[in-house]
Protein backbone atom coordinates (compact mmCIF):
# COMPACT_ATOMS: atom_id res chain seq x y z
CA UNK A 1 0.00 0.00 0.00
CA UNK A 2 1.62 3.22 -0.93
CA UNK A 3 1.16 6.48 1.46
CA UNK A 4 -0.89 9.01 1.16
CA UNK A 5 -3.86 6.74 0.48
CA UNK A 6 -6.29 8.98 -1.54
CA UNK A 7 -9.67 8.64 -0.73
CA UNK A 8 -10.80 12.16 -2.49
CA UNK A 9 -12.59 11.11 -5.80
CA UNK A 10 -14.95 13.94 -5.94
CA UNK A 11 -12.37 16.41 -6.17
CA UNK A 12 -10.46 14.27 -8.93
CA UNK A 13 -9.99 10.85 -10.60
CA UNK A 14 -6.30 10.00 -11.20
CA UNK A 15 -6.12 8.78 -14.58
CA UNK A 16 -6.50 5.41 -16.01
CA UNK A 17 -3.03 4.02 -17.68
CA UNK A 18 -5.18 2.94 -20.57
CA UNK A 19 -6.31 6.39 -21.07
CA UNK A 20 -2.99 7.60 -20.86
CA UNK A 21 -1.82 5.24 -23.64
CA UNK A 22 -5.00 6.08 -25.83
CA UNK A 23 -3.96 9.57 -26.05
CA UNK A 24 -0.27 9.72 -26.30
CA UNK A 25 0.01 9.17 -29.92
CA UNK A 26 -1.84 12.41 -30.30
CA UNK A 27 0.71 14.64 -29.00
CA UNK A 28 3.25 13.52 -30.67
CA UNK A 29 2.46 12.30 -34.14
CA UNK A 30 -1.10 12.59 -34.61
CA UNK A 31 -0.60 16.03 -33.74
CA UNK A 32 -2.67 17.38 -36.64
CA UNK A 33 -5.52 20.62 -35.78
CA UNK A 34 -8.79 18.47 -36.17
CA UNK A 35 -10.32 21.28 -38.59
CA UNK A 36 -7.97 21.35 -40.92
CA UNK A 37 -10.10 19.46 -43.52
CA UNK A 38 -7.11 19.43 -46.82
CA UNK A 39 -4.52 16.68 -45.64
CA UNK A 40 -4.25 13.67 -43.71
CA UNK A 41 -2.79 15.11 -40.29
CA UNK A 42 -6.58 16.93 -39.73
CA UNK A 43 -8.23 13.84 -40.83
CA UNK A 44 -6.24 11.75 -38.30
CA UNK A 45 -6.60 13.96 -35.04
CA UNK A 46 -10.73 14.66 -36.75
CA UNK A 47 -10.82 10.64 -36.92
CA UNK A 48 -9.29 10.48 -33.12
CA UNK A 49 -12.08 13.21 -32.24
CA UNK A 50 -15.20 11.66 -34.11
CA UNK A 51 -14.12 7.96 -32.06
CA UNK A 52 -14.31 9.71 -28.81
CA UNK A 53 -17.64 11.46 -29.50
CA UNK A 54 -18.99 7.85 -30.27
CA UNK A 55 -17.71 6.38 -27.46
CA UNK A 56 -18.66 9.31 -24.95
CA UNK A 57 -22.26 9.04 -26.63
CA UNK A 58 -22.68 5.52 -25.94
CA UNK A 59 -21.91 6.17 -22.04
CA UNK A 60 -24.72 7.99 -21.65
CA UNK A 61 -27.30 6.59 -24.67
CA UNK A 62 -27.11 9.97 -26.85
CA UNK A 63 -26.37 10.20 -30.68
CA UNK A 64 -22.71 11.53 -31.29
CA UNK A 65 -24.00 14.70 -32.90
CA UNK A 66 -25.35 15.98 -29.14
CA UNK A 67 -21.87 15.93 -27.90
CA UNK A 68 -20.43 19.31 -27.27
CA UNK A 69 -16.99 19.09 -26.28
CA UNK A 70 -15.86 21.85 -23.71
CA UNK A 71 -13.08 22.76 -21.37
CA UNK A 72 -14.97 20.92 -18.51
CA UNK A 73 -17.98 20.77 -16.24
CA UNK A 74 -18.10 24.57 -15.18
CA UNK A 75 -17.87 25.58 -18.78
CA UNK A 76 -20.28 22.93 -19.57
CA UNK A 77 -23.37 24.52 -16.99
CA UNK A 78 -22.04 28.06 -17.73
CA UNK A 79 -22.97 26.95 -21.79
CA UNK A 80 -26.37 25.24 -20.70
CA UNK A 81 -27.56 27.75 -18.49
CA UNK A 82 -26.23 30.92 -20.02
CA UNK A 83 -26.57 29.32 -23.67
CA UNK A 84 -30.52 28.51 -23.04
CA UNK A 85 -31.22 31.26 -21.10
CA UNK A 86 -30.50 33.62 -24.07
CA UNK A 87 -31.69 31.49 -26.94
CA UNK A 88 -35.26 30.98 -25.30
CA UNK A 89 -35.75 34.88 -23.72
CA UNK A 90 -38.31 35.09 -26.35
CA UNK A 91 -40.54 32.09 -23.92
CA UNK A 92 -39.88 33.23 -20.72
CA UNK A 93 -36.91 34.01 -17.92
CA UNK A 94 -37.23 31.62 -15.15
CA UNK A 95 -35.29 28.98 -14.08
CA UNK A 96 -35.57 26.72 -11.21
CA UNK A 97 -32.36 25.42 -9.63
CA UNK A 98 -31.35 23.50 -5.81
CA UNK A 99 -29.91 25.55 -3.25
CA UNK A 100 -27.20 22.56 -3.24
CA UNK A 101 -25.98 22.74 -6.66
CA UNK A 102 -22.43 23.44 -7.08
CA UNK A 103 -20.87 26.96 -7.84
CA UNK A 104 -21.04 26.58 -11.59
CA UNK A 105 -24.42 26.18 -11.52
CA UNK A 106 -25.33 28.83 -8.52
CA UNK A 107 -22.73 31.52 -9.70
CA UNK A 108 -23.94 30.84 -13.23
CA UNK A 109 -27.93 31.18 -12.39
CA UNK A 110 -26.39 34.96 -10.14
CA UNK A 111 -24.99 36.18 -13.44
CA UNK A 112 -28.08 35.45 -15.06
CA UNK A 113 -30.43 37.39 -12.43
CA UNK A 114 -28.33 40.49 -12.90
CA UNK A 115 -29.29 40.20 -16.54
CA UNK A 116 -32.98 39.60 -15.79
CA UNK A 117 -33.38 36.36 -15.03
CA UNK A 118 -36.03 35.23 -12.07
CA UNK A 119 -34.12 32.08 -10.65
CA UNK A 120 -35.78 30.38 -7.68
CA UNK A 121 -33.30 28.33 -5.38
CA UNK A 122 -35.34 25.10 -4.27
CA UNK A 123 -34.56 24.41 -0.91
CA UNK A 124 -33.52 20.63 -0.19
CA UNK A 125 -35.12 17.99 2.65
CA UNK A 126 -32.85 17.01 5.61
CA UNK A 127 -31.68 14.31 3.24
CA UNK A 128 -30.19 16.46 0.63
CA UNK A 129 -33.17 15.72 -1.75
CA UNK A 130 -35.49 18.26 -2.94
CA UNK A 131 -39.25 17.73 -2.86
CA UNK A 132 -41.03 17.40 -6.01
CA UNK A 133 -44.06 19.00 -4.70
CA UNK A 134 -42.13 22.44 -4.21
CA UNK A 135 -40.78 22.14 -7.91
CA UNK A 136 -44.37 21.59 -9.25
CA UNK A 137 -45.60 24.70 -6.80
CA UNK A 138 -42.35 26.51 -8.57
CA UNK A 139 -43.22 26.37 -12.19
CA UNK A 140 -44.72 29.22 -13.82
CA UNK A 141 -45.12 29.90 -17.92
CA UNK A 142 -41.89 31.57 -17.63
CA UNK A 143 -39.96 28.91 -16.90
CA UNK A 144 -37.47 27.85 -19.27
CA UNK A 145 -35.08 25.90 -17.69
CA UNK A 146 -35.03 23.28 -14.54
CA UNK A 147 -31.26 22.46 -13.88
CA UNK A 148 -31.16 20.34 -10.90
CA UNK A 149 -27.72 17.92 -10.48
CA UNK A 150 -27.84 14.69 -10.60
CA UNK A 151 -25.44 13.13 -7.79
CA UNK A 152 -24.19 15.81 -5.30
CA UNK A 153 -20.67 16.48 -5.05
CA UNK A 154 -19.85 16.63 -1.19
CA UNK A 155 -22.71 14.14 0.14
CA UNK A 156 -23.40 12.18 -3.06
CA UNK A 157 -27.31 11.86 -2.77
CA UNK A 158 -29.01 11.12 -6.02
CA UNK A 159 -32.08 13.38 -7.16
CA UNK A 160 -34.86 11.45 -8.78
CA UNK A 161 -34.14 13.04 -11.96
CA UNK A 162 -36.48 11.00 -13.88
CA UNK A 163 -39.42 12.84 -12.01
CA UNK A 164 -38.02 15.88 -12.16
CA UNK A 165 -37.55 15.97 -15.90
CA UNK A 166 -41.29 15.17 -16.00
CA UNK A 167 -42.69 17.98 -13.99
CA UNK A 168 -40.36 20.23 -16.17
CA UNK A 169 -41.86 18.94 -19.16
CA UNK A 170 -45.36 19.00 -18.42
CA UNK A 171 -44.96 22.77 -17.93
CA UNK A 172 -42.89 23.42 -21.05
CA UNK A 173 -39.36 23.52 -20.00
CA UNK A 174 -36.62 22.13 -20.91
CA UNK A 175 -34.12 20.40 -18.09
CA UNK A 176 -30.70 20.41 -17.75
CA UNK A 177 -28.76 17.93 -15.07
CA UNK A 178 -25.05 18.46 -13.61
CA UNK A 179 -23.85 15.16 -13.69
CA UNK A 180 -20.37 15.93 -13.12
CA UNK A 181 -20.05 13.01 -10.41
CA UNK A 182 -22.41 10.67 -11.60
CA UNK A 183 -21.55 9.99 -15.40
CA UNK A 184 -19.60 6.80 -15.51
CA UNK A 185 -20.58 5.52 -11.87
CA UNK A 186 -23.78 4.99 -11.64
CA UNK A 187 -25.88 4.17 -15.81
CA UNK A 188 -27.45 7.37 -16.94
CA UNK A 189 -29.44 7.44 -19.68
CA UNK A 190 -30.60 10.67 -21.54
CA UNK A 191 -33.68 9.14 -23.14
CA UNK A 192 -34.80 7.24 -20.16
CA UNK A 193 -33.58 10.10 -18.03
CA UNK A 194 -35.25 12.54 -19.82
CA UNK A 195 -32.36 15.16 -19.87
CA UNK A 196 -32.15 18.05 -22.38
CA UNK A 197 -28.99 18.99 -21.24
CA UNK A 198 -25.86 17.47 -19.00
CA UNK A 199 -22.67 18.64 -17.84
CA UNK A 200 -20.20 15.86 -17.13
CA UNK A 201 -16.42 15.86 -17.46
CA UNK A 202 -13.50 13.98 -18.21
CA UNK A 203 -11.12 13.77 -14.86
CA UNK A 204 -14.27 12.68 -12.38
CA UNK A 205 -13.76 9.49 -14.60
CA UNK A 206 -10.47 8.52 -15.05
CA UNK A 207 -9.93 10.44 -17.84
CA UNK A 208 -7.50 13.90 -18.14
CA UNK A 209 -8.14 16.93 -17.00
CA UNK A 210 -9.10 20.40 -19.12
CA UNK A 211 -11.91 18.05 -20.97
CA UNK A 212 -15.96 17.92 -20.38
CA UNK A 213 -18.72 17.99 -22.62
CA UNK A 214 -22.57 19.43 -22.56
CA UNK A 215 -24.59 16.55 -24.20
CA UNK A 216 -27.41 18.93 -26.33
CA UNK A 217 -30.72 17.10 -27.61
CA UNK A 218 -31.10 16.78 -31.21
CA UNK A 219 -34.79 15.33 -30.79
CA UNK A 220 -37.96 15.80 -29.22
CA UNK A 221 -37.57 18.49 -28.51
CA UNK A 222 -34.58 20.14 -30.71
CA UNK A 223 -32.70 22.37 -28.10
CA UNK A 224 -30.29 25.26 -28.88
CA UNK A 225 -27.86 27.09 -26.71
CA UNK A 226 -26.71 30.42 -27.64
CA UNK A 227 -22.61 30.20 -28.21
CA UNK A 228 -20.81 31.56 -25.04
CA UNK A 229 -17.09 31.12 -27.04
CA UNK A 230 -16.82 33.53 -30.59
CA UNK A 231 -14.51 32.05 -33.09
CA UNK A 232 -14.65 29.63 -35.72
CA UNK A 233 -17.68 27.84 -35.30
CA UNK A 234 -16.12 24.59 -34.00
CA UNK A 235 -18.96 21.91 -32.32
CA UNK A 236 -21.96 23.08 -34.75
CA UNK A 237 -21.23 26.46 -33.52
CA UNK A 238 -21.91 26.14 -30.21
CA UNK A 239 -18.27 25.55 -28.78
CA UNK A 240 -15.51 27.77 -30.61
CA UNK A 241 -12.03 26.90 -30.18
CA UNK A 242 -9.35 24.67 -31.68
CA UNK A 243 -10.46 20.78 -30.34
CA UNK A 244 -8.17 19.25 -27.27
CA UNK A 245 -7.88 16.58 -29.82
CA UNK A 246 -5.86 14.47 -27.29
CA UNK A 247 -7.62 15.21 -24.49
CA UNK A 248 -11.48 14.22 -26.19
CA UNK A 249 -9.59 11.07 -27.36
CA UNK A 250 -9.14 10.48 -23.25
CA UNK A 251 -12.15 11.70 -22.11
CA UNK A 252 -13.65 9.00 -25.25
CA UNK A 253 -11.68 6.24 -23.92
CA UNK A 254 -12.65 6.86 -20.26
CA UNK A 255 -16.11 7.16 -21.12
CA UNK A 256 -15.71 3.58 -22.61
CA UNK A 257 -14.00 1.80 -19.93
CA UNK A 258 -16.39 3.15 -17.63
CA UNK A 259 -19.29 1.96 -19.60
CA UNK A 260 -17.71 -1.78 -19.81
CA UNK A 261 -16.39 -1.96 -16.06
CA UNK A 262 -19.01 0.37 -14.17
CA UNK A 263 -21.81 -2.63 -13.17
CA UNK A 264 -18.48 -4.33 -11.26
CA UNK A 265 -16.87 -0.96 -9.83
CA UNK A 266 -20.19 -0.16 -8.90
CA UNK A 267 -20.48 -2.90 -6.81
CA UNK A 268 -16.98 -3.10 -5.62
CA UNK A 269 -16.47 0.07 -4.31
CA UNK A 270 -20.37 -0.14 -2.44
CA UNK A 271 -19.36 -2.69 -0.43
CA UNK A 272 -16.14 -1.21 0.13
CA UNK A 273 -17.75 2.24 1.37
CA UNK A 274 -20.54 0.50 3.23
CA UNK A 275 -17.54 -1.46 4.76
CA UNK A 276 -16.10 1.93 5.52
CA UNK A 277 -19.26 3.51 6.59
CA UNK A 278 -20.21 1.24 9.65
CA UNK A 279 -16.92 0.92 11.02
CA UNK A 280 -16.61 4.94 11.33
CA UNK A 281 -20.32 4.60 12.76
CA UNK A 282 -18.64 2.34 15.53
CA UNK A 283 -17.58 5.76 16.69
CA UNK A 284 -20.14 7.05 19.09
CA UNK A 285 -21.74 10.44 18.38
CA UNK A 286 -20.96 9.97 14.29
CA UNK A 287 -23.46 10.53 11.66
CA UNK A 288 -23.89 10.09 7.81
CA UNK A 289 -25.14 13.27 5.55
CA UNK A 290 -27.73 12.81 3.14
CA UNK A 291 -29.67 9.77 2.22
CA UNK A 292 -28.16 6.69 1.94
CA UNK A 293 -30.17 4.59 -0.15
CA UNK A 294 -29.85 7.55 -3.36
CA UNK A 295 -26.46 7.58 -3.02
CA UNK A 296 -23.69 7.29 -5.58
CA UNK A 297 -21.71 3.81 -4.62
CA UNK A 298 -18.67 5.21 -3.89
CA UNK A 299 -19.37 8.46 -1.46
CA UNK A 300 -20.15 9.04 2.32
CA UNK A 301 -19.77 11.76 4.05
CA UNK A 302 -19.71 11.75 7.93
CA UNK A 303 -19.86 13.76 10.78
CA UNK A 304 -17.84 13.36 14.04
CA UNK A 305 -19.60 15.46 16.81
CA UNK A 306 -16.90 17.69 18.73
CA UNK A 307 -14.00 17.31 16.57
CA UNK A 308 -13.55 19.79 13.88
CA UNK A 309 -12.93 18.81 10.17
CA UNK A 310 -9.35 20.79 9.50
CA UNK A 311 -8.20 19.60 12.72
CA UNK A 312 -9.40 16.27 11.99
CA UNK A 313 -7.51 16.21 8.14
CA UNK A 314 -4.36 17.47 9.92
CA UNK A 315 -4.27 14.20 12.06
CA UNK A 316 -4.95 12.14 8.99
CA UNK A 317 -2.17 14.03 7.08
CA UNK A 318 -1.53 10.85 5.39
CA UNK A 319 -5.15 10.07 3.85
CA UNK A 320 -6.28 12.56 1.89
CA UNK A 321 -10.06 13.28 2.22
CA UNK A 322 -12.25 16.59 2.20
CA UNK A 323 -13.92 18.73 5.00
CA UNK A 324 -16.92 20.44 5.36
CA UNK A 325 -15.35 22.77 7.36
CA UNK A 326 -14.04 25.63 6.37
CA UNK A 327 -11.40 27.61 8.49
CA UNK A 328 -9.23 28.67 6.28
CA UNK A 329 -11.82 30.66 4.50
CA UNK A 330 -12.12 34.36 5.37
CA UNK A 331 -15.74 33.71 6.12
CA UNK A 332 -15.26 30.64 8.43
CA UNK A 333 -18.46 29.55 6.94
CA UNK A 334 -18.92 25.27 6.87
CA UNK A 335 -20.15 24.01 3.69
CA UNK A 336 -23.35 25.42 2.10
CA UNK A 337 -24.56 22.06 1.30
CA UNK A 338 -24.90 20.78 4.72
CA UNK A 339 -25.69 23.94 6.16
CA UNK A 340 -29.01 23.43 3.55
CA UNK A 341 -29.91 19.86 5.02
CA UNK A 342 -30.35 21.91 8.25
CA UNK A 343 -27.35 20.58 9.67
CA UNK A 344 -26.52 22.58 12.58
CA UNK A 345 -22.68 24.63 12.04
CA UNK A 346 -20.86 22.41 14.31
CA UNK A 347 -21.69 19.55 12.65
CA UNK A 348 -21.23 21.15 9.57
CA UNK A 349 -17.59 21.89 10.37
CA UNK A 350 -17.03 18.26 11.96
CA UNK A 351 -17.70 16.33 8.81
CA UNK A 352 -15.40 14.87 6.34
CA UNK A 353 -16.19 13.37 2.75
CA UNK A 354 -14.89 10.04 1.74
CA UNK A 355 -14.51 9.60 -1.85
CA UNK A 356 -13.31 6.12 -3.24
CA UNK A 357 -12.30 5.31 -6.79
CA UNK A 358 -11.51 2.59 -9.18
CA UNK A 359 -7.88 2.46 -7.69
CA UNK A 360 -9.35 2.36 -3.83
CA UNK A 361 -8.18 -1.33 -2.40
CA UNK A 362 -9.15 -2.88 0.31
CA UNK A 363 -6.51 -2.35 2.57
CA UNK A 364 -6.49 1.23 1.96
CA UNK A 365 -9.99 1.19 3.67
CA UNK A 366 -8.94 -0.56 5.93
CA UNK A 367 -5.96 2.21 6.80
CA UNK A 368 -8.58 4.56 6.31
CA UNK A 369 -10.79 3.19 9.11
CA UNK A 370 -7.93 2.76 11.64
CA UNK A 371 -6.51 6.54 11.05
CA UNK A 372 -9.72 8.08 11.36
CA UNK A 373 -10.76 6.07 14.35
CA UNK A 374 -7.09 6.74 15.82
CA UNK A 375 -7.57 10.95 15.05
CA UNK A 376 -11.31 11.35 15.97
CA UNK A 377 -10.25 9.28 19.80
CA UNK A 378 -7.23 11.43 20.12
CA UNK A 379 -8.83 15.08 19.28
CA UNK A 380 -11.73 14.38 21.32
CA UNK A 381 -9.61 13.85 24.04
CA UNK A 382 -8.19 17.68 23.31
CA UNK A 383 -12.18 18.55 22.82
CA UNK A 384 -13.56 20.76 25.45
CA UNK A 385 -16.80 20.02 23.93
CA UNK A 386 -16.20 16.57 23.97
CA UNK A 387 -15.53 16.75 27.52
CA UNK A 388 -18.61 19.09 28.40
CA UNK A 389 -20.80 16.52 26.53
CA UNK A 390 -19.55 13.62 28.61
CA UNK A 391 -20.25 15.26 31.49
CA UNK A 392 -23.66 15.69 30.46
CA UNK A 393 -23.77 19.77 29.39
CA UNK A 394 -25.83 20.52 27.12
CA UNK A 395 -23.84 22.38 24.15
CA UNK A 396 -26.91 24.35 23.05
CA UNK A 397 -27.49 26.24 26.38
CA UNK A 398 -23.96 27.32 26.94
CA UNK A 399 -23.59 30.92 26.15
CA UNK A 400 -20.59 30.86 23.69
CA UNK A 401 -18.25 33.87 23.33
CA UNK A 402 -18.10 33.97 19.92
CA UNK A 403 -15.12 36.08 18.49
CA UNK B 1 -1.38 24.98 2.87
CA UNK B 2 1.35 23.65 4.40
CA UNK B 3 1.62 24.18 8.66
CA UNK B 4 4.69 25.45 10.18
CA UNK B 5 7.06 22.98 11.40
CA UNK B 6 5.86 24.63 15.19
CA UNK B 7 2.28 24.06 14.52
CA UNK B 8 2.95 20.35 13.28
CA UNK B 9 5.48 19.86 16.42
CA UNK B 10 2.42 21.47 19.17
CA UNK B 11 -0.56 19.61 17.05
CA UNK B 12 0.77 16.17 17.23
CA UNK B 13 2.43 16.69 20.62
CA UNK B 14 0.28 19.15 22.75
CA UNK B 15 1.85 20.45 25.45
CA UNK B 16 -0.39 20.48 28.58
CA UNK B 17 -3.93 19.06 27.55
CA UNK B 18 -6.30 18.50 30.54
CA UNK B 19 -8.44 19.91 33.00
CA UNK B 20 -8.03 21.44 36.31
CA UNK B 21 -10.61 22.14 39.17
CA UNK B 22 -12.78 25.19 37.93
CA UNK B 23 -14.39 25.12 41.82
CA UNK B 24 -10.82 25.95 43.07
CA UNK B 25 -10.40 29.68 44.40
CA UNK B 26 -7.09 29.81 42.62
CA UNK B 27 -8.18 28.24 39.89
CA UNK B 28 -8.98 30.92 36.57
CA UNK B 29 -10.84 29.26 33.62
CA UNK B 30 -11.51 31.12 30.33
CA UNK B 31 -14.00 29.32 27.57
CA UNK B 32 -13.90 31.66 24.50
CA UNK B 33 -14.78 30.77 20.70
CA UNK B 34 -18.08 29.17 20.04
CA UNK B 35 -18.81 25.48 18.21
CA UNK B 36 -20.63 27.20 15.01
CA UNK B 37 -17.65 29.46 14.02
CA UNK B 38 -15.39 25.75 14.55
CA UNK B 39 -12.94 27.12 16.98
CA UNK B 40 -13.89 26.63 21.06
CA UNK B 41 -10.45 27.07 23.45
CA UNK B 42 -10.69 26.26 27.19
CA UNK B 43 -7.29 27.19 29.06
CA UNK B 44 -7.31 26.94 32.73
CA UNK B 45 -4.45 28.99 35.08
CA UNK B 46 -3.69 27.63 38.64
CA UNK B 47 -2.14 30.36 40.08
CA UNK B 48 0.00 31.23 43.23
CA UNK B 49 -0.01 33.19 46.53
CA UNK B 50 2.42 35.48 44.93
CA UNK B 51 0.01 35.67 41.57
CA UNK B 52 2.37 33.34 39.63
CA UNK B 53 0.95 30.86 37.28
CA UNK B 54 1.99 27.72 38.85
CA UNK B 55 -0.08 25.54 36.21
CA UNK B 56 -2.09 25.54 32.81
CA UNK B 57 -4.03 23.20 30.65
CA UNK B 58 -5.94 23.84 27.52
CA UNK B 59 -8.51 21.44 25.65
CA UNK B 60 -9.19 23.02 22.39
CA UNK B 61 -11.97 21.79 19.60
CA UNK B 62 -10.49 23.67 16.55
CA UNK B 63 -7.98 23.27 13.14
CA UNK B 64 -4.10 22.81 13.80
CA UNK B 65 -3.45 26.27 15.00
CA UNK B 66 -5.88 26.73 16.90
CA UNK B 67 -4.75 23.61 18.97
CA UNK B 68 -1.07 24.65 18.38
CA UNK B 69 -2.12 28.33 19.81
CA UNK B 70 -3.61 27.22 22.47
CA UNK B 71 -0.43 24.48 23.15
CA UNK B 72 1.71 27.18 23.10
CA UNK B 73 -0.17 29.59 25.07
CA UNK B 74 0.23 27.28 28.30
CA UNK B 75 4.08 26.62 27.88
CA UNK B 76 4.01 30.86 28.12
CA UNK B 77 1.74 31.13 31.05
CA UNK B 78 3.52 28.81 33.07
CA UNK B 79 6.17 30.03 35.62
CA UNK B 80 4.77 33.94 34.51
CA UNK B 81 3.06 36.46 36.98
CA UNK B 82 -0.76 36.95 35.91
CA UNK B 83 0.57 40.48 35.38
CA UNK B 84 3.37 39.64 32.79
CA UNK B 85 0.43 37.18 31.56
CA UNK B 86 -1.92 39.29 30.94
CA UNK B 87 0.52 41.37 28.05
CA UNK B 88 0.70 38.21 25.88
CA UNK B 89 -0.07 39.38 22.45
CA UNK B 90 -1.73 37.23 19.85
CA UNK B 91 1.04 38.51 17.36
CA UNK B 92 3.62 36.83 19.63
CA UNK B 93 1.78 33.93 18.91
CA UNK B 94 1.44 34.36 15.20
CA UNK B 95 5.14 35.05 14.84
CA UNK B 96 6.51 32.11 17.20
CA UNK B 97 3.97 29.76 15.20
CA UNK B 98 4.47 31.70 11.47
CA UNK B 99 0.92 31.50 11.26
CA UNK B 100 -0.78 32.58 7.62
CA UNK B 101 -3.06 35.04 7.57
CA UNK B 102 -6.21 33.04 7.49
CA UNK B 103 -5.28 31.12 10.82
CA UNK B 104 -4.61 34.87 12.35
CA UNK B 105 -7.76 34.55 14.32
CA UNK B 106 -6.74 31.17 16.09
CA UNK B 107 -3.94 33.31 17.64
CA UNK B 108 -6.48 36.06 19.06
CA UNK B 109 -8.52 33.49 20.25
CA UNK B 110 -5.62 31.96 22.33
CA UNK B 111 -4.91 35.32 23.78
CA UNK B 112 -8.61 36.03 24.07
CA UNK B 113 -8.71 32.76 26.13
CA UNK B 114 -5.39 33.92 28.47
CA UNK B 115 -6.82 36.74 29.28
CA UNK B 116 -10.56 35.08 30.07
CA UNK B 117 -8.71 33.09 32.68
CA UNK B 118 -6.83 35.59 34.06
CA UNK B 119 -9.95 37.48 34.82
CA UNK B 120 -11.50 35.17 35.84
CA UNK B 121 -8.78 34.17 38.78
CA UNK B 122 -9.00 38.26 39.37
CA UNK B 123 -12.80 38.24 40.00
CA UNK B 124 -12.94 34.99 42.05
CA UNK B 125 -9.90 36.63 44.24
CA UNK B 126 -11.63 40.07 44.68
CA UNK B 127 -10.02 42.33 41.79
CA UNK B 128 -11.11 43.84 39.07
CA UNK B 129 -11.03 42.18 35.85
CA UNK B 130 -8.78 43.97 33.23
CA UNK B 131 -10.43 45.36 30.08
CA UNK B 132 -8.36 44.55 27.47
CA UNK B 133 -7.39 47.72 24.95
CA UNK B 134 -7.78 46.33 21.95
CA UNK B 135 -10.85 44.83 20.25
CA UNK B 136 -10.88 42.13 17.99
CA UNK B 137 -14.58 42.30 17.29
Amino acid sequence: MKIPVYLDNNATTPMDPRVLEAMLPYFTEKFGNAASRNHAFGWAAEEGVDYAREQVAQLIGANEKEIIFTSGATEADNLGIKGVFEMYQDKGNHIITTVTEHKAVLDTCKHLEKQGAKVTYLPVKEDGLIDLKELEAAMTPQTILVCIMYGNNEIGVIQPVKDIAAIAHKHGALFMTDATQTVGKIPVNVDADGIDLMAFTGHKMYGPKGVGALYVRRKNPRVKVTAQMDGGGHERGMRSGTLNVAGIVGFGKAAEICRLEMDAEAKRLAALRDKLQSSLLELEESYVNGNIEHRLPHVANISFKYVEGEGLMMAMKDLAVSSGSACTSASLEPSYVLKSLGLSDDLAHSSIRYGLGRFTTEEEVDYAIQVTKKAVNHLRDLSPLWEMFKEGIDLDKVEWVEH
Amino acid sequence: MAYSDKVIDHYTNPRNVGTLDKSKNNVGTGLVGAPECGDVMRLQIEVDSNNVITDAKFKTFGCGSAIASSSLATEWLKGKSIDDAITIDNMDIVEELALPPVKIHCSVLAEDAIKAAINDYRVKNGLAPIESEKSHH
